[in-house]
């Protein structure tokens, strides 16, 4: 503690030394009149002489006449034993005797100086008895300093004895503050509280726990250093680089870009955990192109059922197998499409002049469908074999589909008017999404004597967009009218021109040669093998349909089987009678014939007229 | 929250800094904002009483700019260490990347010090995050204060780290060992990527 800027301004005051402070306040505010002598005593380092010092200071600005002696315990003794050994004792008492104030700190120091302590007594009683105040202060009571003097302790006794103790915590929070605000010091709040709690001896441990911190705060502040973050951001990019950009990465990357597109990424995921870096392009290119599968399945099950969107097996590539049974499911409705018969065989399918074409085009559909004639539309009376020759398409589309092991075809084998009346009761029910999904999942769609769509107008209208849709899909149509489109009334001009946009051929009825051997077929099948006679006989007259040629072999045969004798010409006639057919071929064949080119695989204008809205064809 | 999206290109870090009242987090998170150039930082948002004792949280944005075609942000989020604010460090630690505890060095300190740690346990347990997966770091702070005040870091550690985790000692009024700490805590944060998953 620097005395020379002692003050009871700057003294502490706590509970441990408020009555020393207030007599010594006292004593330097009216010297000799209060507490004369006054002995302060304490333990070393709790503040006496910072209280003498202040003392001193007060009086000195309050009475600045007043002469103000101060001396220490030790130093008397070494100077009062130094002025007795030179002779010089008289005066050196003499100076002490004049003294307006006389302050002695240490008092203890006189221990082993008798002398000092006797010569000490008479200056205080002098003083004491002229008035004037003497200020003491030892680190214990009088009585216990060592061979006290009794004369000086008799003084000191009629005066005032205080102590200061060591202070408590909060004096010594006050002490630290004051402390540090004196220095120039900052402290955290807590760290003061931390130091006010701990025990000192004394105000010097206090000051010297301090030291320290105000050592460490005297150091220059740091500068700021720009180039710490810089350092920190070039110490983050190599982490970066190293752990987010790896090939992990670039999978996260997928990962993070398709869950937000709403889809499921286990298997990216899973990919994430391998050892060794994937073909992540490839990975995620498969990944790309599944989640597009599943779009397109999605796109189809909304045309169905708006409700299935958002359904989960569509936004996972791993229940791919899943969302396309939904799909199909859904495509099929409730009640599959018709498909062909099985009754109708290609191979039994008899092939001539009048339904060449047919065949031949029919076999084409089958040996690439949907790729050349597309739609296929076969037209020409009832009864010659256009029922027979589509479902015979349609069942070698199943046998060749399911002979590939690709995905099984679906074949829809319908009558116009079953497709009308089908469309009525969807429309009934509120199930017109199935009926319409029913016909768009096949895989090819026939649709058998078209001429009765004329006049349904709603049925037109969604025929037109299930057609547009198979076409759009690449799945074969094949139709089959009693008439050209052109002929049908009240078809659509957009549905007749797109029927006009495939291959439109005719079957014709049966010519002679065909008839021959259609007798001779159904003749077989019945059980009868009639010779060349009776099968050109029969094959003489023509016929409109083959069901005329099936009824004929029809009563042939029960009039063979009940007279129990082979058919024969006469039978024939017998049985049959004039029934000859009668009406003429219609001049179809004579189309047919005068297309002897088209039958030669060459280039077939049809119906030239009207070339701009018209087929044309190239058979090859 | 996520760390890292791919799909944005976005790396985002959420760092809080955990400890008991009065250990020094907002201490440092002043001295990266004082460190931080103005073009990079956000404003601190900090929301304390009267006494500078932060009673609700602090938030530091900083932009670390495109790494790697990441645009890189780190938010960094002070507690508050007072006991009875416990609602208020759950909910700020909820979602967080990475944690640095700032532990206060002082002798005195220690019980506290125990306590923010299991406290902090038991808010990562409640969030459903496991203490030893989730990135973090100590900070041994104010260890410029004498040594007969504070604890040696063996000491603190043996109370503190027993899961062995990097340690930073600081004195984050002045800056010394806040940096080494971020950095810390953001490779451990940026490195868990991989970690969880094997080295890329």
């Amino acid at each position: 503690m620097d005395e020379s800027r002692a003050s009871f301004e700057r003294f502490v005051v706590g509970a441990n030394n408020r009555l020393a402070v207030a007599a010594a306040r006292a004593v330097a505010e009216s010297p000799g009149s209060t507490y004369n002598p006054l002995f302060i005593y304490g333990a070393h380092g709790l503040g006496k002489s910072h209280l003498l010092g202040a003392v001193v200071e007060q009086a000195a600005a309050l009475w600045p006449e007043l002469e103000v002696l101060r001396e220490d315990g030790a130093h008397f003794a070494s100077a009062h034993e130094a002025a007795l050994a030179s002779g010089e004792l008289e005066a050196f008492l003499a100076g002490f005797k004049r003294a307006g104030m006389l302050l002695v700190d240490d008092l203890q120091h006189l221990e082993g100086h008798p002398a000092a302590q006797v010569d000490l007594a008479h200056i205080v009683d002098a003083l004491v008895e002229s008035g004037r105040q003497v200020l003491l202060a030892a680190d214990r009571q009088p009585a216990g300093i060592e061979h006290f003097d009794e004369a000086l302790l008799r003084t000191v006794s009629q005066g005032l004895q205080v102590d200061v103790s060591a202070p408590d915590y909060e004096t010594r929070s006050a002490i630290l503050r004051r402390m540090l605000t004196e220095q120039g010091l900052s402290l955290a709040p807590d760290v003061v509280e931390d130091l006010a709690k701990r025990e000192y001896k004394d105000i010097g441990e206090l000051q010297a726990a301090l030291a320290p911190l105000a050592e460490a705060q005297k150091k220059p502040a740091p500068q700021l250093n720009t180039g710490e973050f810089e350092s920190f951001l070039g110490d983050i990019q190599v982490v970066v680089q190293q752990h987010v950009e790896s090939w992990r990465g670039r999978l996260r990357e997928a990962i993070a870009y398709w869950q937000a597109e709403g889809y499921r990424t286990g298997v990216l995921e899973r990919a994430l955990e391998l050892p060794r870096a994937p073909d992540v392009t490839g990975l995620t290119g498969t990944f790309s192109a599944a989640v597009e599968h599943l779009r397109n399945l999605e796109r189809q099950a909304r045309q169905v059922d708006p409700s299935l969107v958002g359904h989960a097996v569509f936004r996972d590539p791993e229940r791919m197998l899943e969302a396309e049974d939904l799909v199909e499911r859904a495509l099929a409705g409730d009640a599959p499409a018709k498909g062909p018969s099985p009754a109708f065989a290609r191979d039994a399918f008899e092939v001539g002049a009048s339904n060449q074409l047919a065949v031949h085009a029919a076999d084409a559909v089958v040996a690439e469908p949907a790729v050349r004639y597309n739609p296929l539309v076969l037209y020409g009376p009832s009864g010659v074999g256009k029922t027979h020759l589509v479902n015979a398409i349609g069942n070698a589309l199943l046998e060749q589909a399911a002979a590939s092991g690709g995905a099984a075809a679906v074949v829809a084998c319908v009558n116009a008017q079953q497709l009308v009346d089908e469309l009525i009761e969807a429309v009934q029910q509120g199930s017109v999404e199935q009926w319409r999904a029913r016909y768009r999942s096949v895989t090819a769609l026939i649709v058998d004597d078209i001429q009765f769509l004329g006049g349904k107008e709603r049925t037109q209208e969604e025929f037109f967009t299930v057609f547009n849709a198979l076409i759009d899909a690449r799945k074969q149509v094949i139709l089959t009218s009693d008439r050209v489109p052109a002929d049908i009334t009240d078809l659509e001009s957009r549905l007749r021109s797109r029927f006009e946009g495939g291959l439109v051929v005719p079957i014709q009825s049966p010519d002679r040669a065909l008839r021959e051997r259609l007798f001779a077929r159904f003749l077989q099948d019945a059980g009868s093998t009639p010779g060349e006679e009776v099968l050109h006989a029969l094959g003489e007259p023509p016929v409109q349909s083959v069901r005329e040629i099936i009824g004929t072999v029809h009563r042939l045969s029960a009039a063979s089987e009940s007279l129990g004798q082979p058919i024969t010409v006469e039978m024939m006639r017998r049985e049959l009678g004039g029934v000859a057919p009668a009406t003429p071929t219609p001049t179809m064949v004579e189309v047919v014939r005068d297309a002897q080119p088209f039958l030669d695989l060459e280039k077939v204008v049809w119906d030239w007229p009207d070339v701009g809205a018209r087929l044309i064809e190239e058979v090859r | 929250m996520s760390l890292v999206n791919y799909a944005t290109r976005e790396i985002t870090c959420k760092i809080v800094y955990y400890g008991p009242g009065r250990s020094g987090k907002t201490t440092n998170l002043h001295y990266i904002y004082g460190q931080v150039p103005a073009d990079r930082k956000g404003q601190m948002v900090s929301l304390a009483t009267q006494t500078d004792r932060t009673l609700f949280f602090d938030f530091l944005p900083i932009d670390l700019g495109t790494i790697s075609g990441f645009t890189t942000r780190f938010q960094l989020y002070t507690v508050p260490g007072q006991v009875y604010y416990q609602t208020t460090r759950k909910l700020v630690l909820q979602g967080a990347d990475g944690v640095v505890f700032v532990a206060d060095s002082q002798a005195r300190q220690l019980d506290e010090n125990i306590e923010s740690m299991q406290d902090l346990h038991a808010n990562l347990a409640d969030h459903g995050v496991d203490a030893r997966a989730i990135p973090l770091v100590i900070q041994y702070n104010k260890r410029d204060l004498p040594g007969d005040l504070i604890l040696p870091v063996a000491t603190l550690g043996d109370a503190l780290n027993f899961r062995g985790v990097p340690a930073f000692e600081a004195d984050a009024l002045h800056g010394a060992g806040v940096f080494e700490t971020l950095r810390g805590i953001s490779e451990l944060v940026l490195r868990r990527l991989s970690a969880t998953t094997g080295d890329g």
